[in-house]
């Protein structure tokens, strides 16, 4: 009686547990097929509409777009600063180094309030016009972070006799770089640009203290909320969500394929 | 094929030395000439600087004092990719990300040599690889890898290839079978090999000329065979192969050697054999070539004797039994004897004495610590 008592409870509360983390997912999800009118909080009957005219409902693909446009370049720019960063605290050592090392983590473990209101007042104080660049200008700072200390760890993982070897057989500094150092920091800098790009995409606190007029994909859903978010905003959501998942999934598969591959020639 | 490599390879010349890194000197006052086409050993403890010699030949570090010619030419501040050197390192480093032909194929492409997959071809034919070409260096043992990071190295046709400690990590079986073969690509390519190695045996078996280092400085150089026979110092002594050293004042000279007095033993060295001819001096003698007597011989004008001594141990290591003789005053005296007829020859607690010939002793420059006494 005992045994059986301890042999369902972790299942059932991993289905618990589960059922728990997807329930907002599975309600976005469902009700982005809603053929709702105005507010999207009864069900009232399946249509693929929303799905087929995402752009119909002013706003949603402007937000959408001007969302994607900064995370790309913020991702862009933070993965590259970020990448030297992660290099050079791991390769040379200088004064100051282990002090910036730690300041690093400061915009991480800052509440994004304080980082937002703080970047909000000294764009203020030195008359900078709000909009989409001084958010970017935003995105770029918190994401710095994350990107070194993702991109580091790999750094930290390479094996320095391997520039050292593409020194010795005739490569200068730069295709040192190209053609060793940054093929095998790849994977390592290619996460950091996902995660950069998932923060920006979502962020709103920081983005919405130095936004202006213009509007990102969760300032839209934001405002909307207080007349009840419109399905549309449920197919992007959901759009997004898929694409992350065809993302891990493709990676997986790619490195269990090539495993095995690896492991036949063996 | 292997006609494809030969190449006249460079001399090295290292002119007063200096390798200061934060807080200690990992070289101080170097100087070392390899000849040409010479298998050359650098032969040290580890932290002894002969790592950090060979990172200076190849660029990857800049000497503090001192200049650096390969051929004869002056390249102390040139970069490592400027210089007709390649390594093979330690870990092998071999590129994960390219195949192992890409991996060979690495420097001439940076080069811009003509055909450059053909040629790593070749490469990979000199070291028996030619079927491994498309695998990544990961698929590989480490015997393979070793012969990849060779290839890749030896193909671009180095005038100096420098070898650092390449057989470290290989077992013992697959360590020697690499050494034969290493040995015979140097012959077969004529390059200059600059080889960084602890262990004694592998430096002795493939080097023409050995150069043992000893913290910053090389204290003696010379081909395998004269540095066995005659080790100048106490560490060249210890450290190529064993050795026996007994301390004492010379207490007598002839025409031809010098003697010293050692608990009641006269001990003599050539004095052509003797670093030093007065004061206190320390002789050696192999274990190899000692002889033990159950009775005191006769005294010889050709050979040293000691003794009585008890055998104090026996390790047998199958094709000879080292013996440890406790001789009273003068320490542990160890002797090889070679298993040919019954095994051990003698047992333990007898009593002995030591013989062997003069023309075997050698007088060093210096003497041993106090701790480390015979």
């Amino acid at each position: 009686m005992r045994f059986s008592l301890g042999k369902f409870t972790l299942p059932v509360y991993a289905v618990l547990a589960f059922i728990y983390l997807l329930i907002p997912i599975v309600y976005t999800f469902v009700f982005s097929f809603n053929n709702s009118l105005k507010t999207n909080l009864i069900w009232r009957g399946f249509t693929l509409d929303k799905w087929t005219n995402v752009c119909q409902r002013e706003g949603v693909c402007e937000a959408l777009s001007n969302s994607v446009m900064i995370g790309l370049i913020s991702t862009v720019v933070a993965t590259a600063l970020g990448t030297m960063i992660a290099i050079a605290l791991v390769r040379y050592r200088f004064k100051f180094r282990s002090s910036i090392n730690l300041l690093l983590f400061l915009p991480m473990a800052t509440p994004e309030v304080v980082l937002g209101a703080g970047l909000a007042s000294q764009f203020f104080n030195l008359g900078v016009q709000k909009g989409i660049w001084t958010i970017i200008i935003a995105h770029i700072m918190f994401c710095l972070s994350f990107v070194v200390v993702t991109v580091k760890a790999r750094v930290a993982s390479l094996d320095p006799a391997l520039e050292e070897a593409g020194r010795d057989l005739y490569a200068n500094p730069r295709q040192v770089f190209w053609r060793i150092t940054f093929p095998l920091l790849l994977p390592g800098i290619a996460s950091a640009a996902l995660l950069s790009f998932a923060l920006s995409f979502d962020d709103f606190i920081i983005t919405n203290f130095n936004a202006g007029s213009d509007m990102t994909f969760p300032r839209y859903v934001y405002t909307a909320a207080a007349r009840g978010v419109p399905a549309e905003a449920n197919v992007v959501g959901c759009a997004v969500f898929l694409l992350a998942i065809l993302i891990v999934l493709s990676t997986q598969i790619r490195g269990e394929v090539k495993r095995r591959r690896l492991a036949k020639k063996h | 094929m292997a006609k494809e490599f030969v190449a006249r390879g460079a001399d090295l010349e290292l002119k007063q030395i200096r390798k200061e890194f934060p807080g200690f000197v990992a070289i101080d006052n170097l100087d070392l000439h390899v000849p040409a086409g010479q298998f050359f050993a650098l032969l040290g403890p580890s932290g002894c600087g002969k790592t950090t010699s060979l990172r200076l030949v190849a660029g990857l570090e800049t000497p503090t004092k001192g200049k650096i010619f390969i051929g004869g030419k002056d390249v102390t501040s040139t970069k490592p990719h400027e210089r007709p050197v390649n390594t093979v390192f330690q870990s092998y480093a071999l590129f994960p990300h390219m195949s192992v032909l890409e991996n060979v194929a690495f420097g001439l492409r940076q080069r811009k040599i003509d055909n450059p997959l053909v040629r790593a071809k070749e490469a990979l034919n000199l070291v028996q690889l030619p079927h491994l070409a498309d695998r990544r260096p990961q698929q590989l043992s480490g015997g393979q890898q070793q012969r990849v990071a060779l290839a890749r190295a030896l193909v671009n046709r180095p005038s100096l290839l420098l070898l650092d400690e390449p057989l470290g990590a290989l077992d013992l079986k697959l360590r020697r079978e690499m050494q034969i073969e290493l040995k015979a690509i140097q012959m077969e390519v004529g390059l200059t090999f600059l080889h960084v190695t602890h262990d004694q045996e592998e430096a002795m078996d493939m080097a023409d000329t050995v150069a043992v280092m000893n913290l910053g400085h090389i204290e003696q150089m010379g081909a395998p065979e004269a540095l066995y026979d005659r080790p100048k110092t106490v560490f060249v002594s210890k450290f190529l192969g064993q050795s026996n050293l007994l301390v004492g004042e010379v207490t007598s000279s002839s025409a031809n050697s010098i003697s010293i007095e050692v608990a009641g033993n006269k001990i003599s060295v050539p004095k052509a054999r003797a670093e030093k001819h007065k004061g206190k001096i320390a002789i050696g003698f192999r274990p190899e070539k000692a002889t033990f007597l159950t009775k005191k011989p006769a005294s010889s004008a050709s050979t040293n004797v000691i003794g009585p001594g008890v055998i104090l141990d026996i390790r047998f290591t199958g094709t000879s039994n080292q013996y440890l003789i406790e001789v009273p005053e003068l320490g542990n005296i160890t002797v090889f004897a070679q298993n040919i007829g019954q095994s051990p020859v003698i047992q333990l607690g007898e009593q002995v004495w030591i013989s062997w010939a003069i023309e075997h002793s050698f007088g060093l420059s210096d003497l041993p610590a106090k701790s480390e006494k015979a």
